[in-house]
């Protein structure tokens, strides 16, 4: 019988159950327009953010002493160098979109009221632009010689 | 009624059934929210240093206290956490055919996690002893 024919190739390409159809498709993904981008740019964003984020946390937690070596003249001297100002500042651009978009992701799952999730979402994309200006203008104007004798 | 009756909880499971995925499902977004709250605060502090070396010393002075300090570690452990998941949804997303060794590598995620936590408690549980015996 024909039937019979179709379990055993599946059966011979990983033995056990044969996989569903929906497993060997992958995960579901938006199939195009803003969702497939925001798709791409969260797992784009997250493997930068693997060395930014992650190196961020341990190099400020981990060595000599952790945060309590840190203060103004720490950050004065590390923002001296364009790397690091370029690190902090690509840190900061990603994980707050990578962060707000989360955070859309989740309003979409758990706010069913579309008025309420406008809200929330406006709410956070203001935040987030405010944070992003803000932190902008620290990381680039930020000039430690106002201060003398404080490095 | 019958509407009602197709969503009970048991019809779906917790939504995974019961799964390891939707553990790591759930923690990926508790790490998440708690991670972006955290850095919501953390460029405010930081910008603060814009209004020197006074105004930033003492809001960095509120930091050193081992209750904070042992928060830290919950949130050196959910970076991390949210990252090496992170990365084990990107390689399944962008190489399905990988979904066939899910659960070889949802436990090397967790034992990279854990391997990687062992060092990090150690460093920063002694920074936090420090502090409290300070």
């Amino acid at each position: 019988m024909a039937t019979t024919t179709e379990p055993t190739n599946t059966a011979s390409r990983g033995g056990g159950a044969p996989p569903s159809r929906d497993l060997r498709m992958g995960r579901e993904r938006p199939l195009g327009g803003f969702e497939l981008w925001a798709w791409l740019f969260m797992r784009i964003s997250g493997l930068l953010l693997l060395i930014l984020a992650v190196g961020h946390v341990l190099i400020m937690h981990l060595p000599g002493g952790g945060v309590s070596r840190i203060d103004f003249g720490f950050v004065a001297t590390r923002w001296e160098s364009p790397f690091w100002q370029t690190w902090d500042w690509m840190l900061l651009s990603l994980a707050l979109i990578h962060g707000i978009n989360g955070l859309r992701n989740i309003t979409l799952d758990h706010v069913e009221r579309t008025g309420v999730r406008f809200a929330a979402n406006m709410f956070f994309y203001v935040l987030g632009f405010m944070l992003f200006v803000l932190g902008t203008i620290i990381v680039v104007t930020f000039d430690p010689s106002k201060w003398p004798g404080a490095v | 009624m019958a509407i009602r009756a197709s969503k009970r909880k048991s019809d779906y499971g917790s939504v995974y059934r019961g799964h390891p995925g939707q553990w790591s499902w759930l923690f990926h977004r508790v790490t998440g929210v708690a991670i972006i709250l955290f850095l919501f605060a953390h460029v405010v502090d930081t910008a603060v240093i814009g209004w020197g070396p006074e105004a930033y010393n003492r809001v960095l002075e509120a930091y050193e206290n081992p209750f904070v300090r042992f928060l830290e570690l919950g949130l050196v452990a959910a970076v991390l956490y949210h990252s090496l998941n992170g990365i084990k949804i990107t390689l399944i997303d962008f190489f399905p055919r990988l979904v066939r060794h899910i659960k070889a590598i949802s436990i090397a995620t967790l034992l990279l996690f854990l391997g990687s936590m062992i060092p990090i408690t150690l460093i920063m549980g002694k920074q936090v002893l420090d502090l409290w015996n300070a």
